[in-house]
């Protein structure tokens, strides 16, 4: 927590640093650095970096076409999200409704956060144009020639290397990561859901509404909203530790002394990992029906004589995703299990056998400590991934048993799956995003407090 | 008591939990494997139908899976098959490169960002990688690139920047002496890079190519939510899942199983090929020996 709010601290000690440098070179640059501050690369054309000012102009002009002739029509209704409603008028002469376009809300909240992100490499390149200018004036009142357009690029691939090597990849996080996350964050603030859909309707801006809907406004969602999360949390735990636990049992038991063929039965485990999850949970959720081969079976022997509502009953099918997960993820443990457990030092059972610990307390006292101790951010990955398992409850139950006291859940639902439901069925994207928002402050509460309190964080720098 | 009593009883007892652990594991071994069984017999199948009142099929046949291959009105296998490979080439190639080109800097080029920059993407992580998602849905759909494959090899491909960890921590693990070497000699960083850790690295390139190509592959959520209603461009996950729906199980069941299996083999023995790695990473190299 120290290490954050320091982290809070800095940024605007580092933005009042930025400015001063910028009045700095503002008072100590000639003009022709000066009017860099207006006209981008006019410090480079005149220090004789032609290539270098020409690009930096060529940016500037290019920007100012996007952002008046593409951008501004966004921006300008950034703050409304549009007030023309698309309306139909008569056509006289074609005797026909026609559709007049009206104003977009998505387009316009989607093109202005792009445009506004843009921002941000025109204040970078802008800096930099002014510091490279205020660079050569140096140099060049040393007696020194301004590097060459060639000397710099040779720079990207040596001292600027890493500039190179991030560019791409830090533009596609920006375009596919970044940008999506802020703009579902800000639609987390807007009535953008069924009866709000553009073209046909315009959203606009509510505020908190949709988290004091889920709160305090209204009855079903907050009852949705809790009881998911409740079996969220429930589910995490079980699906993470009964994994985690058998698993490494099991790799207990091939490792094991004297047990011979450990080869053929780690690899039975490793193909059930390798067959797609999609597959196997498909597979398995109609072999459970009521009509399935495990009710046909058992009633056939008698056993039972109604089929056992394996995904219909909501505590059956609890359990049951439950104990298919199992089924999913033992192997998982027993693979990542085998190598630390060999890793054990051998004479710690042997001592603690000497002392009379039998089979069970050594494993409480040497094996599951050291193993927790080696695995904790595996663990983490694991319960923050369970808390987001689609698939084994998607693929499984869809969710279900439905229930009236939810709003578009089921009893098995996760908040994840729920978040599905409510975008790709219902189109209630405000709710939904809301719900992603909540999920992010669960996980990012639940893997700082577990980092801060294992001693396997270690600091990543040392380890080289 | 004599000595040798006391061993024997030792064996004895021995002998009797390694029985045990054997009974368990091969109950367990069944349990595991039966599912799998149970897929390949359907998919031999000949009678039709999802719900058998028996085990053992009253007739075998190949015929599954070559009608996947001939009768493609409804559902279009071949082509679904050929849009999974070449969504899988294509995103395992851009994936690769992006992850390769982060873990390296992360790992090896020291910049006053580096630090923020790992920090912004641990939280950018800790969202719901869906909730983006829905966002770049609405863009896609803005610029007209929904419902196609290239949609899907930039949803798979643009977050590479972010899983960089199981190849960075490879990369911890080189010598720096490497590079400092190389460098003395006079090569560049753009040099060190292509020239010592890229061929030193083969494993993780393997390692990190592997995990790409099979995403798209298991990969549901994504692909369903992207392709809504336009079947040509299904991926093989997306696809099998409206085979089993209600109004088609009956017919296509056995058909769907044939399907699965085509697309387990595959991925089975690349995963089998890469668990070395895939332990290593999800552990952090934790395991050494």
């Amino acid at each position: 927590m120290k290490k954050f709010k320091a982290a809070l601290l800095k940024l605007p000690r580092a933005i009042g640093r930025g400015f001063k440098e910028l009045a700095e070179m503002f008072i100590k640059g000639d003009l022709r650095t000066r009017l860099s501050y207006l006209i981008m690369g006019f410090g480079s054309l005149t220090h004789g970096q032609i290539l270098k000012g020409l690009l930096y102009l060529g940016f500037q002009i290019l920007y100012f076409f996007f952002f008046f002739g593409f951008g501004w029509q966004y921006l300008k209704d950034f703050g409304t999200l549009g007030t023309a409603t698309q309306i139909k008028v008569w056509n006289e002469s074609l005797q026909i409704y026609q559709r007049m376009p009206g104003d977009n809300s998505m387009l316009i909240l989607l093109y202005s956060v792009l445009t506004l992100a843009t921002l941000v490499p025109l204040i970078v390149f802008w800096r930099l144009n002014i510091k490279s200018s205020y660079k050569a004036q140096k140099q060049i009142e040393e007696g020194i020639k301004p590097n060459s357009f060639i000397k710099d690029l040779r720079t990207m691939l040596d001292e600027r290397f890493h500039i190179t090597m991030l560019s791409i990849p830090m533009l596609a996080l920006t375009c596919f990561t970044i940008l999506p996350i802020i703009f579902m964050v800000l639609i987390a603030f807007t009535n953008f859901d069924q009866t709000h859909q553009p073209p046909g309707n315009l959203f606009t801006w509510v505020g908190m509404t949709n988290v004091t809907d889920i709160f305090l406004g209204n009855t079903t969602k907050r009852n949705t909203f809790f009881g998911i999360l409740g079996w969220t949390m429930v589910w995490a735990v079980f699906a993470t530790f009964t994994n985690y636990i058998l698993g490494i049992i099991l790799a207990m038991m091939i490792n094991k002394k004297g047990i011979r063929f450990k080869k053929m039965w780690r690899t039975i485990f490793v193909i059930t990992i390798a067959v797609p999850q999609f597959v196997s949970l498909m597979l398995m959720s109609k072999l459970l029906t009521d009509t399935g081969i495990v009710n046909v079976l058992l009633q056939k022997m008698g056993w039972i004589s109604e089929p056992l509502p394996f995904l219909t009953d909501p505590t059956w099918a609890r359990a049951v995703v439950i104990i298919i997960n199992m089924w999913v993820g033992i192997p998982y443990t027993m693979l990542m299990a085998s190598g630390i457990l060999m890793n054990i030092p051998q004479d710690l059972y042997e001592s603690a056998s000497i002392d009379g610990a039998g089979p069970v307390r050594s494993f409480t006292a040497i094996t599951m400590p050291y193993m927790l101790f080696v695995t904790a951010p595996y663990l983490i990955t694991t319960f923050v991934g369970n808390i987001n398992n689609f698939n084994v409850i998607y693929l499984l139950t869809a969710g279900n048993p439905l229930t009236l006291d939810y709003y578009q859940a089921g009893q098995t639902d996760l908040l994840i799956t729920w978040l599905y439901k409510l975008t790709v069925n219902q189109q209630d994207y405000s709710l939904a995003s809301t719900i992603g928002i909540f999920i992010f402050i669960i996980v990012a509460t639940v893997s700082l407090i577990v980092y801060n309190r294992t001693g396997s964080v270690k600091k990543e720098d040392q380890f080289q | 008591m004599s000595k040798e009593k006391n061993l024997i009883g030792i064996r004895a007892r021995r002998i009797a939990s390694n029985t045990t652990i054997y009974i368990i594991l091969s109950v367990m071994a069944i349990i595991w494997l039966l599912p799998i069984a149970w897929l390949i017999i359907s998919s031999l199948r000949l009678e039709p139908g999802a719900y058998t009142t028996y085990i053992m099929p009253k007739g075998y046949t190949l015929n599954n899976y070559t009608r996947l291959f001939t009768e493609t009105d409804l559902f279009p296998f071949p082509r679904w098959y050929g849009n999974t490979l070449l969504v899988a080439v294509l995103s395992c190639i851009v994936t690769t490169f992006l992850t390769l080109m982060v873990a390296y800097t992360y790992s090896r080029l020291r910049f006053k960002a580096r630090t923020k920059l790992m920090n912004m993407s641990l939280v950018l992580g800790m969202f719901p990688g869906f909730m983006s998602m829905i966002a770049i849905y609405h863009f896609l759909k803005a610029i007209g690139l929904t419902q196609s494959l290239a949609a899907l090899v930039i949803v798979y491909s643009g977050g590479a920047a972010l899983n960089y960890y199981v190849a960075k921590g490879f990369f911890d693990t080189i010598p720096r002496s490497l590079d400092e070497a190389a460098m003395l000699d006079g090569a560049t960083r753009n040099g060190v890079f292509w020239k010592i850790i890229l061929p030193t690295s083969r494993p993780i390139v393997i390692y990190t190519a592997i995990t790409a190509f099979i995403a798209p592959w298991v990969d549901f959520i994504f692909a369903s939510v992207i392709m809504k209603d336009n079947y040509q461009n299904y991926t093989v996950a997306v696809g099998l899942y409206k085979m089993i729906e209600r109004e088609n199980i009956f017919n296509y069941y056995t058909r769907f199983c044939a399907g699965a299996v085509l697309v387990a083999i595959p991925i089975t023995i690349l995963f089998i090929s890469i668990q070395k790695y895939y332990v290593e990473g999800v552990t952090g190299g934790a395991v050494k020996g």
